[in-house]
């Protein structure tokens, strides 16, 4: 009533605009435009410099055999690590988050949530080098015995390595599953009391209430930190690095020392050598590959989430 | 299938601390019983205590009797699951699972017993529940619609199919309606006088003229202060303790007249 009577000049058609709501949506618009722009930016760049690779004769490539040629073994060897990774943490986040948020004591929830949380800042490098030199050798073993035992599955095959594509994807699997965890378990946690007991009420057990409250509740939040986890996975490079060695194309066996290469971790070891001209510009070129394999994982996970938005509980 | 509840000697406590005290009654079946009282007496609590929901809050507990037809709900082996699966609740807010449809809100307590059921037999326990819960003509054509697309009200009476639909021997409710407005309230209320031909039913509610026009027999409850234990303070007849009560707190506290 008070802000008509001061000011009837502005009881004309235009509505009232504070200040405040015009210095907060020009940042938030601001702050949105500039996150388009580096997308576009970045992917711009990756064109332009990979661009005399894509161009240019086969035989300038490295390799000397094409661009397809030498990345397809890398795209093949990244979406294998990353899927390994995914395969052992996707069903691991989900049983920790599940823990802390509904069957661990809150102290003990609240210390396991913080120890996760620290994993999470533990630098790649470091994971790389414990890798190397503790995971890889203790998987030996059971690869070994796989070797023996499971050779009839495709993806088995000898000699075991402490340095195969299994123990690279179970270190990458370690890394993301601190970002998958602290994921899941905020969204568990934030299945509403009332959905908990409604199904709770119906006589459910505590397990069945979870597959019936709390998962569906928390499905589209799950499936984007699997996602989150998955990028990172797809983009680890040190660790990949240090771990994984690289001596073949295409091969379905994780268990041996011949192993395709990711794009990532190709790149940090090819780069410090790499000169100038095409060489170089398959590099980048690799890079754009990632690049929209990333983006193409992204946007299929929003398409999921968003196929079933209208019971997603937003509402 | 409706029984008979008596109650002897209720203690329930959170913790240490102890939040209704020494409670007795006696739910007939196939009536509605109504409790009411001021916030934070502990009636909610009591009726929670009913069918164990309360056990969901950790450290919750009772000491004393709650029987179902003679058999003891706090027996030794008695599982809470089946304690609830027996006695239904609705509460206060509704809450139809956001993720599944009308028809599978319905079914979702029939699946948690393990019960499989062919394709006729559900979309006929759908059909009969939505009935019993008035809400069938309303939705028929849309079963398939997320249950959160329905109106507070509609949502209310999906939540009491879904309840009706396990076939329980009792169905609490805890103030059924303070969500809803008076049109979809006064539809919850035929719902429940209908519903007591076949079910034991328990509300609680803040609202005097709604227990007045649907109880059958109505208990109050009360609090000394903040910080003591809820005690029922009497327990009748609903007309007696509208027109005739034998304390004097109830009688100031229906009519209006409080502390």
């Amino acid at each position: 009533m008070s802000t008509t009577a001061q000011t009837p000049a502005q009881t004309s058609s235009k509505p009232v605009r504070r200040p405040g709501d015009r210095i907060f949506a020009g940042l938030s618009t601001a702050s949105g435009i500039l996150i388009l722009t580096t997308l576009v930016g970045v992917a711009g760049f990756l064109l332009w410099q990979a661009w005399p690779a894509i161009t240019a004769d086969p035989s300038e490539v490295r390799g000397g055999q094409g661009l397809l040629y030498y990345i397809g073994p890398l795209v093949y060897g990244t979406l294998v690590a990353a899927v390994i990774a995914l395969l052992i943490a996707f069903p691991l986040s989900i049983g920790i988050a599940l823990f802390i948020s509904h069957y661990a004591p809150r102290r003990l929830a609240q210390a396991l949530g913080y120890i996760v949380d620290l994993l999470a800042a533990v630098p790649s490098v470091v994971f790389g080098l414990w890798g190397v030199s503790v995971i890889g050798p203790m998987m030996l073993g059971i690869q070994a015995w796989s070797v023996d035992n499971l050779a009839f599955l495709p993806f088995i095959g000898g000699p075991a390595s402490p340095k195969s594509m299994l123990v690279t994807g179970t270190v990458l699997a370690i890394m993301i599953l601190p970002i998958m965890t602290a994921v899941n378990r905020e969204v568990f946690l934030q299945t509403p009391r009332l959905h908990e007991e409604a199904s709770l009420a119906l006589g459910a057990t505590r397990w069945e209430m979870i597959q019936q409250a709390v998962i569906p509740f928390g499905r589209s939040g799950v499936i984007s930190g699997a996602m989150l986890g998955l990028g990172r996975a797809l983009g680890e490079t040190m660790a990949v690095a240090i771990i994984l060695s690289i001596s073949a194309r295409y091969t379905p066996i994780i268990t041996s020392p011949a192993n395709p290469g990711t794009i990532a971790a190709d790149i940090a070891l090819q780069f410090p050598e790499a000169p100038t001209g095409p060489p170089l510009a398959t590099l980048v070129a690799s890079g754009l590959v990632l690049f929209c394999v990333t983006l193409i994982v992204n946007m299929t996970a929003r398409w999921i989430v968003s196929r079933r938005a209208e019971f997603s509980g937003a509402n | 299938m409706s029984k008979l509840i008596e109650v002897k000697d209720l203690n329930i406590y959170y913790g240490d601390f102890l939040a209704v005290e020494d409670v007795t009654m006696t739910i007939e079946p196939k009536s509605v019983t109504a409790l009411i009282g001021p916030s934070g007496c502990g009636k909610s609590t009591f009726l929670r205590s009913l069918n164990r929901m309360h056990e969901v809050i950790p450290g919750a507990y009772v000491t004393g009797d709650v029987t179902m037809d003679g058999e003891n709900l706090y027996g030794r082996y008695v599982d809470p699951v089946s304690v609830r699966r027996r006695i239904g609740m609705v509460f206060q807010r509704p809450n139809p699972f956001p993720t599944m449809s009308i028809k599978e809100n319905v079914l979702a307590g029939v699946k948690l017993n393990n019960r499989r059921l062919n394709k006729s037999d559900s979309e006929e326990l759908v059909e009969s529940s939505l009935r019993g819960a008035n809400l069938w003509e309303e939705v028929k054509d849309r079963l398939d619609k997320p249950g959160s697309s329905l109106s507070g009200g509609q949502q209310q009476r999906l939540c009491i199919a879904r309840t009706i639909a396990v076939k329980p021997e009792v169905v609490l409710m805890d103030e059924p309606c303070s969500a809803l407005d008076p049109i979809s309230t006064l539809a919850i209320e035929d719902l429940m006088t209908d519903l007591k031909d076949d079910y034991t039913i328990v509300i609680v509610t803040h609202n005097m003229q709604q227990a007045a026009r649907v109880s059958d027999r109505t208990g109050f409850f009360n609090i000394a202060g903040t910080g003591k234990p809820g005690k029922l303070i009497e327990f009748d007849d609903t007309e007696k303790i509208f027109s005739n009560p034998s304390n004097k707190a109830t009688e100031d506290y229906v009519s209006g007249r409080f502390g």
